[in-house]
């Protein structure tokens, strides 16, 4: 077995810049994704300060210009979903999904860096727009006619320059799925059954199926709306100059049919992660693992037939069954959450910094979840459609959730990558300021949705009631901006200086912790016997031997 | 611990045989070999990618009321008429259905270590993959109508285009595969790159049968 000490293997590794460029290990790249990621997170959340500055009061102080006011907004949610979220959850799959495993490297390694190096690529063409005269600026979704080339809505390549850092996100979303699919399926080592496998790399297999069978679908939307725009197409384009006869609405259900799914690929692994360490922390296994992975299995396959809710008010889609589909979805999701207290019930609880994100994750993501299942109702989704309260639903599920179970992995999976731990007094400082500040930026949207707000506007009436609720809220988003600084410096401090962390610093039950930390290129130089889905708990406690 | 070692080789990562755990029994049970698996899950992610096109395609048919096999309309809509003369595209698909048996005409070959035999099928499979190829580019400039032409015109050129753009990557590949093969770098033993190749030609192939039926019969 592998010791932190004794790892003459460690040395094999080249270092410098060109080892970081040119690596095909797996860890490596895992840690690339995760810089990468937190990279992004901070220009995402400047643009977000930004869209929060102007909204503190009535009238246009900051922005000045409200085209640009739709270029932060847009570009906030493009940079958080697909350079940060989705992303970060991919790093940490790569990095611990083949150790959990027992595998020497993904599949394909060079495949995987290919599918890293595409991001930053990616990245630095989406942020061109602003250098070019002007990012994308039809939101996130870029609902059409709003994204065609047409005066007053998306002029200038800003939008093209959009739809190519999409395309490149997409494949490396695609090449990513299917080697973390091959990897699941051909690289265990002796005795890890799929049954056994961790939690996190059910969840890791089945948000690969996702990406595998959905962001193809959002790759020819963007081609069809790329050819709309450039060589005068007529997929999206009702009338106009082009001489129209396309569906506006057939974008809504192509870029749906990818982008809902999209939701469960940016959640799933992040329930992973935290069904890893409510366990340790709470010296308890997971309770209902089968529960658990059929939960997970039955969110993805019901994730493909939920689309159309988000166009109940387009009257175009067949409102009962999709509003049925929605509502069933929380049925595993209740499954998940079931298991999840129960694991944490009569359980010998460590408050540390892990657990403290993941109790974030169970609590916020709750008030996500439940808030989603009132706008599964057509009803209600009709009265509060493109409301502050989407607004509000979306952050609790992908900040209050995915966020939170990232910090938790990060503090969990740091002293692996690393061999030292993050500070316990920092992360809680971050952890309190965080969870304020989350709370206070995205409760009060919620009221302001009831209260009739619409979202992507850069000015309200100063009389209609919503001043106070907004500037709560901005004064929330400088909270959760201050919270990244312990962060940032717990990660540079520890780095130099933390406590070194040992092999298995949490006493955990998966294989990753069973090497070094961190572990040697191809990570094992044994594997202990797999007879359990904690196999390092079994020879803790005398029931297998390391071969 | 023997039989581990082959079934790694046999997948033929060189960094994982001569790693410090190249003897561990990864993979071990034998079964679809990685290349071959990864092919096939791309090839799933390709059917998506294609399930977009068509969905768009029969979208914007049915919500547009001009659409050209209904339409008796004289002038530009006679060009659109494509159910007029599916000969040329039919021989289009012969050549492309005759290509899909030569391709998996060399996969038996190479799996009875037939070398001569894997570089005669590839070799003719490449070269009516461009045949076709040629084929239809001179459809396109013969056609008489082009993308931004109604929503029918985007719609074939869109589906018909990236079809061909799938087809010259194929061309690429059987391109790689002919080289290796001429270079003896293939065995019964050792043939992954050519299984997965002539599995997307046949992909291919059936995305054209597909498209071939909707566009000029349906």
């Amino acid at each position: 077995m592998a010791t932190t000490t004794l790892t003459p293997a460690a040395s094999a590794y080249r270092t410098g810049l060109y080892e970081w460029l040119t690596t095909t290990d797996h860890k490596k790249i895992g840690i690339l994704y995760i810089v990468n990621s937190f990279i992004f997170f901070f220009i995402g959340g400047l643009f977000a300060l930004g869209v929060r500055t102007e909204l503190a009061q009535p009238g246009l102080q900051f922005v000045h210009d409200e085209l640009l006011y739709n270029q932060l907004f847009t570009m906030h949610g493009t940079v958080m979903i697909f350079l940060f979220i989705i992303p970060m959850l991919v790093g940490f799959g790569n990095y611990v999904a083949p150790l959990q495993i027992g595998a020497p490297d993904m599949a394909f390694p060079r495949i995987n860096a290919l599918s890293f190096w595409m991001l930053p690529l990616a990245g630095i063409l989406l942020l061109m727009g602003f250098l070019t005269g002007g990012a994308a600026q039809a939101g996130w979704t870029s609902y059409s006619p709003l994204a065609q080339d047409r005066p007053l809505a998306s002029t200038g390549p800003g939008e093209d320059l959009w739809i190519m850092a999409l395309l490149l996100i997409g494949t490396s979303s695609i090449l990513g799925g299917i080697n973390f699919l091959v990897t699941i399926f051909k690289m265990r080592a002796p005795g890890m059954t799929m049954f056994r496998m961790p939690i996190l790399v059910w969840t890791v297999l089945v948000t690969s199926v996702l990406v595998v069978m959905a962001t193809p679908v959002l790759t020819s939307a963007l081609i069809m709306l790329f050819i709309d725009r450039n060589y005068g197409g007529h997929f999206f384009d009702p009338g106009g100059p082009n001489g129209g006869g396309g569906s506006a609405i057939l974008w809504q259900n192509v870029f749906w049919f990818y982008s809902h799914p999209a939701v469960y690929i940016m959640v799933l692994p992040a329930m992973g992660m935290i069904s890893e360490i409510l366990p340790v922390f709470s010296r308890k296994p997971l309770f209902g693992y089968k529960a658990f992975v059929f939960a997970t299995a039955g969110i993805g396959a019901l994730g493909f037939s939920v689309w159309a809710h988000h166009m109940f008010t387009t009257g175009q889609v067949f409102l009962p069954f999709f509003s049925l589909m929605t509502f069933l979805i929380a049925v595993p999701t209740g499954v998940k959450m079931f298991n999840w207290i129960f694991t944490l019930f009569r359980g010998k609880l460590t408050f540390s910094t892990p657990l403290l994100f993941a109790l974030g994750f169970l609590s916020m993501f709750l008030i996500g979840g439940i808030n989603g299942a009132f706008s599964a109702a057509v009803p209600v989704d009709f009265a509060l459609q493109d409301t502050y309260w989407v607004v509000a639903h979306l952050h609790y599920v992908l900040f209050g959730g995915s966020v939170f179970g990232v910090m938790a992995g990060l503090y969990y999976w740091f002293p692996k990558m690393t061999g030292r731990m993050l500070n316990e007094t920092l992360g809680k400082v971050q952890f309190v300021l965080m969870f304020v500040g989350f709370n206070l930026t995205f409760f009060p949207m919620h009221q302001l949705g009831l209260a009739g707000m619409p979202r992507r506007i850069a000015d309200y009436a100063s009389d209609a009631g919503w001043n106070d609720l907004n500037l709560a809220a901005t004064i929330g988003g400088f909270t959760i901006a201050a919270s990244t600084l312990p962060l940032i410096w717990n990660v540079f401090s520890s780095l130099r200086a933390g406590k070194p962390a040992g092999d298995d610093p949490w006493e955990a039950n998966t294989l990753e912790w069973a090497t070094s930390s961190p572990p040697p290129p191809y990570n094992f130089d044994h594997l202990p016997e797999i007879r359990s889905e904690r196999p390092l708990f079994d020879l803790r406690h005398g029931r297998t031997v390391v071969h | 611990m023997a039989a581990d070692t082959r079934a790694l080789t046999s997948t033929g990562h060189a960094s994982v045989d001569h790693s410090p755990v190249g003897g561990l029994a990864h993979d071990a049970r034998g079964g679809i070999s990685n290349p071959i698996l990864g092919m096939i899950l791309f090839i799933c992610s390709e059917v998506m990618f294609f399930s977009g096109l068509f969905a768009a395609y029969f979208s914007v048919r049915a919500s547009y009321s001009n659409w050209p096999k209904i339409s008796a309309d004289a002038g530009l809509n006679e060009h659109f008429n494509l159910h007029a003369e599916p000969f040329y595209a039919l021989g289009l698909t012969i050549i492309l259905v005759i290509s899909s048996f030569t391709c998996q005409m060399g996969v038996w070959a190479i799996r009875r270590n037939d070398r001569t035999g894997l570089t005669r099928a590839i070799g003719v499979t490449l070269v009516l993959g461009i045949v076709f190829l040629i084929g239809q580019a001179y459809d396109y400039a013969t056609l008489g109508f082009g993308l931004s032409d109604t929503p029918f015109g985007t719609t074939f050129y869109t589906l018909t285009g990236f079809h061909g753009a799938h087809v010259f990557g194929g061309a690429v590949m059987l391109s790689v595969i002919l080289y290796r093969g001429l270079a003896g770098q293939f065995s019964s033993r050792h043939h992954d790159a050519v299984e997965a190749v002539s599995l997307y030609w046949h992909f291919v192939d059936v995305v054209w049968i597909a498209l071939f039926s909707t566009l000029y019969i349906l």
